[in-house]
């Protein structure tokens, strides 16, 4: 569904991957893992088409109605459209807008491209509401301004929110897990699996194997210097919080 | 990122064309023989011309202001037409419905239809075209309730008492180089009068058309709300598209008597130049609202998105004891449009109260500053003022500054100032666009968001219309 074919990408002037292959099927769970700096958020923000973040070379593919297309052409917004969503490691505040509005004109953009029927307001607000009882989220959060004043823990609810609404193909998920406690964890873990089917694919950003104790992977790859270095099953990522990254980086220092 | 930003801007101003049709014109410039012809053509009685004469003898003495942050191009006030009107109307028109079709279809064209059976209902329109009101919609209506809503020049002709009684009262003559100006060859504009315990039954409306060349526009509104009466006022404007720059020198004035209470709402789009700065309206407007009884309450809100360069402080005087003011603005620039604008909040009397938000949006090449003055009197015991002032820049080219003068004379008076300066920045919009949406709804949503304590104030079809004039005007500002 989504193929990685060589990536290399420059972020003001630094070449920060270097050659990322990767090929993601449907209703598998890929785990990412690296040290810091290694090009982990770089790749998650490149394949969803941040426009400071320059692919160099490669191709990046996604099946696009049944076929595979390159989607370097395509923008940020056109990209999500077509089933790519990243969750923030960082969601960004945007004061005066409130979550539900926003959620509501990404959601009718989407409906729109897909040709289906856009929702008004109130049942939208409907829909949203069915899915807060998953993440343990309260109404309220919906007319608060998107991300303002928000917790680190609500943020990251919030993102996850955002992706069950938004049902995607490919989400990538870039340090969902980071600065959360082991409940609002449990809570984030039991919305991705909610998203998990056979017809999409999840791609967990992570530091922690913590994280893979709530959501499964199918793979785990490490990065390092902007290369994937190794790729095995989820006993990687348990040999990984065990032994540390240097086993593996020695030969490619 | 940035170049980005500034890539594609609209050229488009869908208000810019052109009606053709025959004026009646003046010769250029100004003296006091064009100020006697003009007082002759609107049949005024003689006090008027004194006042005229007055202000014109004071204006020839006074200096073209120069304190704004940036350099206002000399503007030479003898190559101008201080009259233009369409000649079709030399009697005037009994009803709006015999107009000229021409000007008929103008107004229709900007979405204000005059004719009876069209004309929109819940609001009184006042139409003026040049130097002239074409006349007033609902008029019967209003006259019922006792109120009087019609051009300056019919209240002269009309009502002299009223207006001698008010005009000048709150903007004198001498109070600045543009008020000595319009004061001395004012054309035409609004005349409310809402009488005591009155709530005016709908909504009043001026809307301002320039269309003659070379003609500068100096409308005069005057609103009188008597005790405990209660009125809401929109007014709009527009301009065809030219290279040369036009002047629109305005005066309005507002007198809320005892408990009384003016809302006045302003959606300024005049043409504002095109990308490289070429054209467009010279915008030097003096508004000021008096809160004169006890109670009394006016407050200003403004969506400034037009005009190459803006110099516009609606003001409020607090006389009365517990009266308050209030200003609420959006001033957008983009291109190589300059904006100096913001209020002064005067108070005088015990709890008087205002309030003050502005958001300042820049983009391009543009200069857009606030400028507020808050002084509190002596007088002013227990009096507070709250004043947040914010300013969003897209892109690097652009400016936002931001001019607090505080001045307190009384010890038991408080005032607060916030403010702040944001950009939008690349992640901002990287955020919106990965949920699917693009560029530029990322960006109408992000200012709309930024604008929302204002627009909130404005009566629901003006904010409607100040969320599409907004979205337009930034439409392609990011690519």
């Amino acid at each position: 569904m989504l193929n990685l074919e060589n990536i290399h990408a420059k972020v003001e002037g630094n070449e920060i991957l270097k050659g990322i292959n990767l090929e993601i099927k449907p209703g598998e769970v890929h785990a990412i893992m690296g040290p810091n700096g290694s090009g982990k958020s770089t790749l998650s923000k490149v394949i969803a088409g941040h426009p400071e973040y320059e692919q160099t070379d490669g191709k990046i593919e996604l099946n696009i109605n049944g076929k595979m297309q390159d989607i370097a052409e395509l923008e940020a917004s056109e990209r999500a459209r077509e089933g790519i969503f990243l969750g923030f490691q960082y969601p960004v505040e945007v004061p005066g807008v409130t979550n539900i509005n926003f959620m509501h004109e990404a959601f009718n953009a989407l409906c729109e491209h897909q040709g289906a029927e856009t929702m008004d307001e109130a049942s939208f607000r409907e829909f949203v509401k069915s899915k807060l009882p998953i993440l343990e989220m309260r109404e309220d959060f919906l007319d608060r301004a998107v991300n303002e004043g928000f917790s680190g823990g609500e943020k990251k609810k919030n993102e996850i929110l955002q992706m069950l609404i938004l049902n995607p193909r490919v989400a990538f998920l870039d340090e969902t897990d980071s600065g959360l406690d082991i409940d609002a964890l449990k809570t984030v873990s039991k919305g991705v699996n909610t998203l998990k089917s056979k017809y999409n694919a999840i791609v967990l950003i992570t530091h922690y194997q913590r994280l893979l104790d709530y959501i499964q992977p199918d793979f785990v790859h490490v990065l390092y210097k902007g290369k994937i270095i190794k790729s095995g099953d989820k006993s990687l990522a348990l040999e990984l919080e065990e032994k540390g990254y240097d086993w593996l980086i020695g030969d490619h220092q | 990122m940035s170049e980005e930003i500034n890539k594609r801007i609209s050229e488009d101003y869908k208000w810019g064309f052109e009606s053709a049709i025959e004026m009646e014109e003046f010769p250029k410039g100004l003296n006091p023989d064009i100020i006697r012809l003009l007082s002759q053509k609107k049949n005024e009685p003689q006090w008027l011309l004194d006042y005229r004469l007055k202000a014109y003898e004071k204006w020839t003495k006074m200096q073209v202001p120069k304190w704004t942050a940036f350099e206002i191009p000399d503007i030479d006030f003898q190559d101008l037409y201080y009259y233009a009107k369409p000649k079709v109307q030399a009697e005037k028109a009994k009803s709006l419905d015999e107009l000229d079709p021409e000007l008929l279809a103008t107004f229709e064209k900007l979405g204000i239809p005059l004719q009876e059976q069209k004309r929109i209902s819940g609001v009184a329109v006042d139409a003026v075209f040049d130097s002239v009101s074409l006349g007033t919609t609902w008029k019967e209506e209003l006259e019922e309730a006792g109120v009087i809503f019609c051009s300056i020049s019919e209240a002269v002709e009309k009502y002299p008492e009223l207006v001698k009684k008010y005009l000048g009262t709150v903007v004198p003559t001498t109070d600045n180089f543009y008020a000595a100006l319009n004061s001395a060859v004012f054309t035409d504009g609004s005349f409310v009068y809402i009488p005591k315990g009155v709530t005016c039954p709908m909504d009043l409306s001026t809307y301002f058309r320039i269309n003659a060349k070379e003609t500068g526009q100096f409308e005069r509104t005057l609103i009188v709300a008597d005790e405990g009466s209660y009125v809401n006022y929109l007014e709009g404007c527009t301009a065809p598209q030219r290279d040369e720059n036009q002047l629109h020198a305005a005066i309005v004035e507002l007198v809320a008597l005892d408990n009384a209470e003016i809302k006045y709402s302003t959606v300024q789009n005049w043409y504002a130049g095109d990308k490289d700065g070429k054209g467009g309206i010279y915008n030097f407007v003096t508004k000021r609202g008096l809160c004169a009884g006890v109670n009394s309450k006016i407050s200003w809100t403004q969506v400034e998105a037009g005009s190459a360069i803006t110099w516009k402080y609606p003001s409020c005087i607090l006389k009365g004891d517990n009266s308050q003011g209030a200003f609420y603005s959006v001033a957008l620039t983009n291109h190589k449009m300059k904006a100096d604008t913001g209020t002064k909040m005067i108070h005088i009397g015990k709890n008087t109260k205002s309030t003050i938000i502005s958001k300042g949006i820049s983009a391009d090449e543009s200069q857009n500053v606030y400028r507020g003055e808050v002084k509190m009197m002596p007088s002013a015991q227990g009096a507070r003022n709250f004043s947040q002032c914010d300013s969003m820049l897209i892109g690097n080219n652009c400016s936002a500054d931001t001019f607090p003068y505080i001045d307190v004379k009384n010890p038991t008076a408080t005032v607060e100032h916030e403010a702040s300066t944001s950009k939008i920045s690349a992640d901002q919009l990287f955020y919106l666009q990965s949920r699917g949406i693009d560029s530029e709804k990322a960006i109408s949503l992000i200012v709309n968001g930024f604008c929302k304590d204002v627009f909130k104030t404005l009566p629901l079809e003006f904010s409607v219309e100040a969320v599409k004039l907004i979205e337009m005007k930034l439409e392609n500002s990011v690519g």
